[in-house]
This record gives C-alpha cells, sequence and structure tokens, in this order.
C-alpha cells in the first residue's frame, strides 16, 4: 500500500492508524469479551472444575448445569416474572415518554423548563434515599385504597417505568425535535388532532428513537437489585433476586450460577444486539443533537 | 388512557375529512383544555408517576433526615422525635468516627468516579473513532463492545466477582500472582475494573452515534488542505464531539457516583474499606445499623453534593461552548 | 421569575403530600393483635435446608397436619438469609407483614426493640405450654434481659470443632485438641503444602461475631457493659480478637486463601481434606452433600484456653440457632399461637430439628435418640453446659457489621503480611466502637 503524503484520503488511512485500530480494538474486545467467554465455558463444566483453580478449556464437557439450574431454584417462575415485570414497565413508560416528549416538543407552556428540570434532576436521586419511603408510600396507598403496590408486580413495574422514564422523556425530545414541525404541522392542516398528528406522522417518524428507549426501559427492569430484592416476594421475585439462590448452604453451585447467569442474559442481550441500529439511529438524530 | 381513546376515532376519520380545520366535534376534550391545556394533559401520566415514585418519597426522604429513626421508632416512624440538624451534624464532623469514614468513603467514590468517567470515556471515544470508517468485521465488532452494556448488572459483577477469586479466578492464573481482588486495598481496582466495564460501551454508544452527525464535508475539506487523518481527529473530530461530551460525561459521573450494584454484588455485606462507596456506605448506616435518619442525611448531603456539581458543571460547560461558537 | 413561581408551588404541593403520607405512616402500625382472620395465617420461614425448595416441601408437609388439625389455612414463604433482615425491617416499618415468622436469634433484641413483635410473657408462654418446657439458654436468646422474650426458640445449635480423622492418624494426633494451645500445636503439625490445620471465613462477618466473642468471654471480657454500652477494647476483648486473626496472622496454621472466604468455602475446604479442623455449627449434611463420610471426621468441644469447658470463663460456644416470632399486629392471634405450638410441640421438634441437623430447644424433644448421632450429641452438650447467648443489646447488628468488618479488614491485613499486632486490634476495635452510634 503507497505510504506517500499524497495518496492520504478517506479511503486508505495510513499504516500507523491501521495498525493502531487493530491493536486498540482488540484489546477491547479482549477486554469486553473475558467476562462472557467465562460464563460460557464454566458453564460448561462439572461442579468440580469451577471449585477448583480456573482452567480456559473445561476438563469435560457436560449440559448438566443447564438442565440443574431449573430445579435447583424455580428459575422459570423468576424468568416469567421478570418478563413480566420488565415488559409492562417497557410499555408503559414508552407510552409515557411519548406523550410528555411530544407535548414538550411541540407545545409553549408555563412550567416546560421546571417539568424538563424536575424529570432530568430525578437521575440524581440515590436510589437508597427513596427506598424505604417509596415502601411507606406503597404500604399506605395499599392501606387506604385496597390496591396491593407492595410484593405486587404492579408496584415493581411502577417503579421501573419511572426509573427509565427520566432518560427516555429527554432522548424523545431530543428526537422528535429533529422530526421537522412542518410534517404535523400537514398533518394537523389534514384534519388530524393533535394526537392523530402524534400518532400518524410523529410516532411512525420516530420509530428508532422509541425502540431505542424501549430496549433502555427494558433493560433498566431486567436488570435492577436493590427494589427487588425489597419489594418482591416469594410469588414475585424476579431474576434479580432469585439468582442469588444458586449460593446455598452447602455449596456455590458456579457451573449453574454462570449457565444461569447465560440465560437470563439471552433475551437481553439479543434483544439489544438486534436493535443496536435502532439504537445509535435514535441516539445519533436525539440525544446527541 | 382516556387520551388513547380520544385518538382513535379522530385518526380514523382524518383522511376522510380533507376539508380545514380540526375535526372540533370528534374530539372529547373540551376546546378550552385542548387549547392551553393539552400539553398538560400529556404531561400528566409522566408527572404523577413521577411524583409518587421519586418525588414525594425523595421529600419523605428528606424529612426523614430530621429525625431521629433508629430501630426504637421504626415501626411507628412518623411519632419518631425529630433531630435538628443532629444526623446532619454528626455526619459531617469530620473528627470523630462516623464523620470520618463518611468522608473516606467520599473520597474513595471520588477516586473511583474520576477514574471510572475518564477511562470509560477514553475507551469509548478510542473505539468509536477507531471505528468510524467501515471495515470488514466493524458490525460483529460492534456487537462485542455493546455486550457488556447489554448483560443484566448481577449476571455480569457475579461472573466477574468469580474471575477475582483469588486460587480459583482467572484474573490470578492469567497475572501469575496471588493477590486479593475481593478484600483488602486491592478490592478498589477490582471495583473499577468492572465498573469501566459495564460502563465504557455506553460512551462508545453515544460517541458512535455523536460521529454521525460530524458532516462528511469537514474531513473532504481538511483532507484536501492536506491534513492526515491523525490531524482529522484532532482538528475535527474531537472539538466536534463537544456537545455529546457535555452531556455524556455528567451521565457518565452521575451514574457512577451513584453506582449501587456493582460494589453492591461485587463484595456483599461489608465492603472493603477501599471501596466503600458512598451508595454502600450510605445502605449500610440505614439498612444495617438501621439508622434511617442517618442514613438519609447522607443521602441528603450527597444529592446536594451532586447538585452542585452538576449546576458547576453545565455553567461551566455552556460558557466555554458559547465562547467557542462566538 | 415564573419558573421560580411554578418551582416553589410544585415544592410545596409535594411537601404537604408527603406530611400526609408522613402521618399515615404513623396510623396503620398501631393495630394491636387481634383475632379479625381467624381462619389464615402467613408464616415467613428462614432457609434451613440445602435449598429454598428443599426447605419449601419440608415445612409444606408438616404445616398439612397444622392446617388438618386446626382447619387454618397457612400460606408459607422461605425467605432467603440475603433478604430476611430487609423484609422484616419493611415489614416492621409498614406493619404489612406475616403473621409468624422466623428470626435469627441474634437479632432478637434489636427486633424487639422496635416494638412489633408479640413479647412473650408467662401468660402467652402458658398457652404454648410454659416457659420451662425449653432451655434456659435458649429462651436467653430470645430478647434483652429483663424483657419479655420476643420470641421462642424453634432450632438451636452450637459451635463444635470438627477434625478429619485421617489427617490427625496420619499425624500421630491421637485426640482432638481441648484447648487452644492443643489446637494450634496440632495445627502446626499437618500444615504442609495444600493442607491447613484450620479452616475458616475471613470475609465472614457473623462467624467472626460468634468467634471473638466466645474467645473474648474466654478472656474474661464482654463487647457490652451490663448496663449496655458497647466496649469493644478492653484488654480481653482485644485478645480475644487477636488471638482468632492469629490463627492466620502469627500461627499460620490456616491458609491465607481464607481471607476471601465467606460462603462456607471453609467446609468444601475440610471435605476436601485441605484443612483438618474447622469450627462450625452443625456441618454434617454439607459434609455429607459434598460427599464427605460420617466415619472420616469427629466432633469435639470447641476448646477453651485451659481447663474444661462450663459457664463463664469457660464457655465454648455462643447459643446460635433460630427463633419464632408472632407479629404483634397480626389478624390472627390466637391462630398463631397455635401455629408456634405445634411448631415447637415436642413431636415437631423432632422431626424438624432432625431434618435440619439442628438441636430442640424443647427439653423433652432433646433426649431424643434422633440426636445422639455423633455431632449432634455434642451440640447437645455444649448448648446444655457451656454456650452463653450473643449479647442481647438493641444494637446488635450493627455490632456484628462494625466488628465483624473490623476483624475482616485484619485478616486481610494478616493475608497481605502485613504484622497484626495488640495495637493494631485495638485501634482497629476502637475504631468500630466509636462508630456505634449512641443512642
Amino acid at each position: 500500500m503507497p505510504r506517500t503524503p499524497l495518496a492520504k484520503s478517506p479511503m486508505a488511512p495510513p499504516q500507523s492508524f491501521v495498525w493502531t485500530r487493530r491493536i486498540v480494538l482488540t484489546l477491547l474486545a479482549l477486554f469486553a469479551l473475558l467476562p462472557v467467554y467465562v460464563m460460557l465455558s464454566s458453564s460448561v463444566k462439572p461442579l468440580e472444575d469451577t471449585l477448583g483453580e480456573w482452567s480456559w478449556i473445561p476438563s469435560s464437557f457436560t449440559l448438566r448445569p443447564y438442565v440443574d439450574i431449573w430445579e435447583t431454584v424455580p428459575l422459570a417462575k423468576y424468568f416469567m416474572n421478570s418478563l413480566i415485570v420488565a415488559g409492562a414497565a417497557t410499555v408503559c413508560s414508552v407510552v409515557i415518554a411519548v406523550f410528555a416528549a411530544y407535548a414538550v416538543s411541540r407545545y409553549q407552556f408555563r412550567g416546560k423548563r421546571v417539568f424538563t428540570v424536575t424529570i432530568l434532576s430525578t437521575q440524581m436521586f440515590p436510589g437508597i434515599l427513596f427506598l424505604l419511603p417509596l415502601f411507606l408510600i406503597f404500604v399506605n396507598i395499599g392501606n387506604q385504597t385496597g390496591i396491593a403496590l407492595y410484593g405486587s408486580r404492579g408496584g415493581l413495574i411502577l417503579t421501573y417505568l419511572t426509573f427509565s422514564l427520566p432518560f427516555s422523556v429527554w432522548m424523545l425530545i431530543g428526537y422528535f425535535s429533529s422530526i421537522p414541525r412542518d410534517l404535523d404541522e400537514a398533518a394537523l392542516v389534514d384534519g388530524c388532532g393533535p394526537l392523530g398528528a402524534l400518532f400518524r406522522v410523529v410516532v411512525p417518524a420516530a420509530v428508532p428513537g422509541i425502540v431505542a428507549v424501549a430496549v433502555y426501559a427494558f433493560m433498566t427492569a431486567w436488570g435492577e437489585v436493590l427494589f427487588a430484592s425489597v419489594m418482591t416476594n416469594d410469588t414475585t421475585r424476579t431474576l434479580a433476586v432469585g439468582l442469588k439462590a444458586y449460593a446455598t448452604e452447602n455449596n456455590v453451585y458456579w457451573n449453574q450460577v454462570m449457565a444461569a447467569s447465560l440465560v437470563v442474559s439471552v433475551p437481553v442481550v439479543a434483544g439489544f444486539l438486534l436493535l443496536q441500529r435502532y439504537l445509535v439511529a435514535g441516539l445519533t438524530a436525539g440525544a446527541v443533537k | 388512557m382516556t387520551s388513547l381513546d380520544v385518538k382513535a376515532p379522530a385518526a380514523g376519520e382524518a383522511p376522510s375529512s380533507p376539508a380545514g380545520g380540526p375535526p372540533r366535534r370528534r374530539l372529547r376534550i373540551p376546546a378550552r383544555i385542548r387549547r392551553g391545556g393539552l400539553p398538560y394533559l400529556l404531561l400528566l401520566p409522566a408527572l404523577l408517576f413521577e411524583l409518587l415514585i421519586h418525588l414525594v418519597p425523595m421529600v419523605v426522604g428528606i424529612v426523614m433526615a430530621f429525625k431521629e429513626l433508629t430501630q426504637f421508632y421504626i415501626r411507628d416512624w412518623g411519632r419518631a422525635p425529630w433531630a435538628g440538624l443532629e444526623n446532619f451534624r454528626v455526619a459531617v464532623d469530620f473528627d470523630a468516627p462516623i464523620g470520618a469514614e463518611l468522608l473516606h468513603s467520599f473520597w474513595v467514590t471520588c477516586s473511583f468516579t474520576v477514574l471510572t468517567v475518564g477511562c470509560s470515556w477514553l475507551f469509548g471515544v478510542s473505539a468509536a473513532i477507531l471505528m468510524q470508517e467501515s471495515f470488514r468485521g466493524r458490525g460483529l465488532l460492534r456487537a462485542v463492545f455493546l455486550t457488556p452494556y447489554a448483560l443484566p448488572a448481577y449476571a455480569a459483577v457475579i461472573t466477574w466477582a468469580f474471575m477475582f477469586q483469588r486460587d480459583n479466578g482467572l484474573v490470578n492464573s492469567v497475572l501469575g500472582g496471588d493477590s486479593f481482588w475481593l478484600i483488602g486495598d486491592n478490592a478498589f481496582w477490582a471495583l473499577t475494573t468492572v465498573a469501566v466495564w459495564k460502563t465504557w460501551p455506553f460512551a462508545f454508544l453515544m460517541l458512535m452515534a455523536g460521529l454521525q452527525n460530524i458532516p462528511k464535508e469537514l474531513y473532504e475539506a481538511a483532507s484536501i488542505d492536506g491534513a492526515g487523518i491523525w490531524q482529522q481527529i484532532r482538528r475535527i473530530t474531537l472539538p466536534s464531539l463537544r456537545p455529546v461530551n457535555q452531556v455524556l460525561v455528567l451521565v457518565l459521573f452521575l451514574w457512577t457516583f451513584n453506582d449501587f450494584n456493582t460494589p453492591f454484588l461485587l463484595f456483599g455485606k461489608g465492603a472493603p474499606e477501599a471501596a466503600d462507596l458512598v451508595s454502600i456506605h450510605i445502605y449500610d448506616s440505614s439498612f444495617i445499623t438501621w439508622n434511617f435518619g442517618s442514613g438519609s442525611a447522607m443521602s441528603v448531603l450527597l444529592l446536594l453534593f451532586l447538585l452542585l456539581v452538576t449546576a458547576v458543571y453545565l455553567v461551566i460547560t455552556s460558557r466555554g461552548r458559547k465562547g467557542a461558537d462566538a | 421569575m415564573r419558573t421560580m413561581r411554578a418551582a416553589a408551588a410544585t415544592a410545596l404541593v409535594i411537601a404537604l403530600t408527603a406530611t400526609a403520607a408522613a402521618c399515615g405512616g404513623g396510623t396503620a402500625t398501631n393495630g394491636e393483635g387481634s383475632n379479625k382472620s381467624p381462619k389464615k395465617l402467613t408464616y415467613w420461614a428462614s432457609n434451613q435446608g440445602p435449598s429454598i425448595e428443599a426447605d419449601k416441601e419440608i415445612l409444606t408437609k408438616e404445616i398439612a397436619k397444622f392446617e388438618k388439625q386446626t382447619g387454618i389455612d397457612v400460606e408459607l414463604e422461605v425467605v432467603p438469609w440475603s433478604d430476611l433482615l430487609n423484609r422484616i425491617l419493611a415489614a416492621t416499618s409498614s406493619g404489612q407483614g406475616p403473621d409468624i415468622l422466623n428470626i435469627g436469634n441474634t437479632w432478637s433484641a434489636s427486633l424487639q426493640a422496635t416494638g412489633a413483635l408479640l413479647p412473650w410473657d408467662d401468660k402467652t408462654f402458658d398457652k404454648i405450654g410454659g416457659r420451662d418446657r425449653f432451655t434456659e439458654s435458649a429462651v436467653a436468646a430470645a430478647g434483652a434481659e429483663g424483657k419479655d422474650p420476643a420470641a421462642v426458640p424453634l432450632y438451636s445449635l452450637s459451635y463444635a470443632l470438627y477434625y478429619n480423622k485421617k489427617i490427625f492418624k496420619d499425624a500421630g494426633i491421637a485426640k482432638p485438641p481441648a484447648t487452644w494451645d492443643e489446637l494450634v500445636e496440632a495445627g502446626k503439625k499437618v500444615t504442609k503444602g495444600d493442607t491447613y490445620g484450620l479452616a475458616l471465613e475471613g470475609s465472614n462477618l457473623s462467624n467472626h461475631i460468634h468467634q471473638a466473642f466466645v474467645l473474648a468471654k474466654q478472656h474474661g471480657a464482654d463487647f457490652f457493659t451490663a448496663d449496655g454500652k458497647p466496649d469493644f477494647t478492653s484488654d480481653g476483648a482485644v485478645a480475644g480478637v487477636k488471638q482468632w486473626v492469629d490463627f492466620m496472622a502469627k500461627d499460620k496454621i490456616t491458609s491465607k486463601s481464607a481471607a476471601e472466604y465467606a460462603q462456607n468455602q471453609s467446609l468444601s475446604d475440610f471435605s476436601k481434606g485441605k484443612a483438618a479442623m474447622v469450627l462450625w455449627q452443625a456441618a454434617a449434611s454439607t459434609f455429607k452433600s459434598q460427599g464427605m463420610d460420617e466415619s472420616e471426621y469427629g466432633v469435639a468441644p470447641v476448646p477453651v484456653q485451659s481447663g474444661t469447658p462450663g459457664q463463664g470463663k469457660q464457655i465454648n460456644s455462643m447459643v446460635a440457632g433460630i427463633n419464632i416470632s408472632v407479629f404483634k399486629n397480626t389478624d390472627n392471634l390466637d391462630g398463631a399461637l397455635q401455629f408456634v405450638k405445634f411448631m415447637t410441640s415436642d413431636a415437631e421438634q423432632k422431626i424438624l430439628n432432625s431434618t435440619y441437623g439442628s438441636i430442640p430447644p424443647v427439653k423433652a424433644a432433646q433426649q431424643d435418640a434422633a440426636f445422639d448421632k455423633p455431632d449432634t450429641a455434642v451440640l447437645r452438650d455444649v448448648l446444655g453446659t457451656s454456650a452463653a447467648p450473643l449479647p442481647q443489646v438493641p444494637e446488635e447488628s450493627q455490632f456484628e457489621t462494625v466488628v465483624g468488618t473490623a476483624i475482616k479488614d485484619l485478616f486481610a491485613d494478616a493475608a497481605a503480611g502485613r504484622p497484626v499486632t495488640t495495637e493494631s486490634v485495638k485501634a482497629a476495635l476502637g475504631k468500630a466502637e466509636q462508630q456505634m452510634t449512641k443512642s
């Protein structure tokens, strides 16, 4: 490859760049994948292997842990709970965020700034500060209205939807603002109401942004630990809490821990990687503008 | 949900009424509200939920900070005695052990945050810039880089804890040493490594998105001027990322400073002193020692600090930005 | 300006809502016990068996008998240890909890202080057959001295010394050590290569507390004064803690790896023959599940400084165990008491305790042949003669955290090769003492 200064063009980066790229990206890829490899290889090891010195290759290959995980812990039940909670929280969070972001991006009204600042500042709240109060409020609502929030999936859904809401609203405001107003004004002229314009014009145009927000909301709900450990009980326990049960009085079943970790990661990682194009597009048009 | 009911007829009939004017009759929202109130109506659900889940508990938490809320009162904490500023006084009395511990934990958190945010940004920006041009395997590599971000925290951190074990862990096997990573002073580095691993893909994602907003013409122009790729990165790419960086660094800072999951899952009860982050410290102070008043006071101080930093940061960066634009 | 006003208004609304919520917090929890729903009970059990699922199976079978006898429907939830205290705390602060629950007996005084648990005065005790059905040391671990207990003992445990017969024989050690000097000597004899004398867990906070308590007692010290003030830096307490850490720091009869153990790794080290001794409570079922046969190990009382185990300076175990409590604001007080009576009946005590490898705190059940096995016989003896309850103070869980963490850090020092001296132990304990909030 010619390396004279004249040959420089965006098409042919210099060798120094190519080598830097190779080295840096290889190192980063190793760093990123190391735990994934550990998970994968340990999950097909016999228990003895995982309790002894680390080895890169399993001494014998077994799929036993993948069978056992469902019996040691009622993983299927926790899986369903996580799915219900994270799914519902995502749907609600996205719908609410779409409304709010539409209002902020399309209307001038009093308190707009207060709203955006307040909602963003909730990102600053240390979760521990409102764990106990939130719990008490749920119980109080339960006592006064008979709506059981504490211990129910509903309570957890409510909590999680608000966790992702600020970021979602903020990102969608950016995205919606990037959609030309002419489009929805045209829709208004065509006889759509404001909500018609939102759903017929803005939402379809903002699909990447909305998908990005949904992915984010789902991941937030799927991975939360602290609130899940206090707000759930036997029937509503989610994966985040359930996974701890592989460390029992007798043994830490490391191979099962790894197998279970992998199994519970698959839905989010697969979904995330499939939808990452949208995520980048959503961020490009929205948040980072 | 009422707003959804409204939507259906309006949307369904819209195409059939091309004759101008909004379809007043079909909307069930009174005109007065629609004119001025619609935005509020749209915001209502978001506000309501934020109020219920974040703001009210938050204020309750602040109230708790002024109470003597120990195990003697939690059963009936509405009637716990007011402690005035006592909880705060104890927390900031840096000569006494409780204050000293909090201060120590604060410094640990500061170094942890600076390192984590710094490394995450550096890794993220390097990867994003190096992957700006397409090459074979770029799509795959992008998926690889984003995986740590997509993995649920508990699954990933448990795996790291497994890797950091002294005798059976991968880390010592690779490094050939027999150091402890989960106890003692090294715990800080273990914690930072895991946090960087979890955080940098987000920086990468944001910066990658940011790069796509830089107009191609800028590079073409620079290329014609004879600027090499390194110069282009320095003169075009990095300055253009400024607005993204402004938000990104702030978000990373807040998330890292408040990070609870990573140390909690990595160390369990009783985090080593070297890795005693403020969030864990507060958790211990409230949930293990059952002194929720004192724990809340510490949280309030933490919140004030974060507010202050954010405000100062926004003032400085936006001033800098205006200056650069001018 | 306008923005400011709006912000102020929002803040005001929030504050008002919050006050309302705060007031509500009080009223909801004031209910005293009643019999509003006599056909239903909720029971939170702790995890005693090999897994949550196993516990559910064991308990469901027993509870079915109770349901048949009384017609009361019992909703059982086995709560993992990692969540139990937080769940109880949440239940306490909200009044929204189970009717009956298991608590670790070291939490008794802390939970008693909240006032959320039904106090067991003599009249209440009579409803389940009287206080003297239970061993006195177990009842003493159910609440602060001079107060009506907050719970009833359910399963009792004590510490014992488990030793590997083969390693001892190979090293020519004829009988298990009865004093700490003998233990160190035996430990040094067998420590070579990958085998160590003693297995312990340097990051296991509650285990540290249990050991430090006993060793301090043997040096004539208590971690709390008679009127409940923390006193961590007395010579005896420092000597006790130092002796515990010295197994790694000075005597070097413990693997350095143990400094990061916290999840029963010491037991797997022992069952794999990597350590000759371990101090534990009822470890038989764990050893069995890890493939170590009962014939391979012996069980002996935990050593003392000199002489034979007894009371006072001669104790060699804490009274460990699980208590069962009734929530004060239960809607089915009579049913709850019936349930406690059922769980502490002689028959159930035999079944449950022998299943879990623990010792019945009910005297009549204790003498059953089921508890004559080598290890349970030792545990029973120790409980009867030379065990004492941990300090029953409201700040117990705080004590466990600060002192436990201090000892964990000392082990980290020892493992890193830093010297552990009387001064450094005293400094660590002094720091811990000052962290106990005055109340």
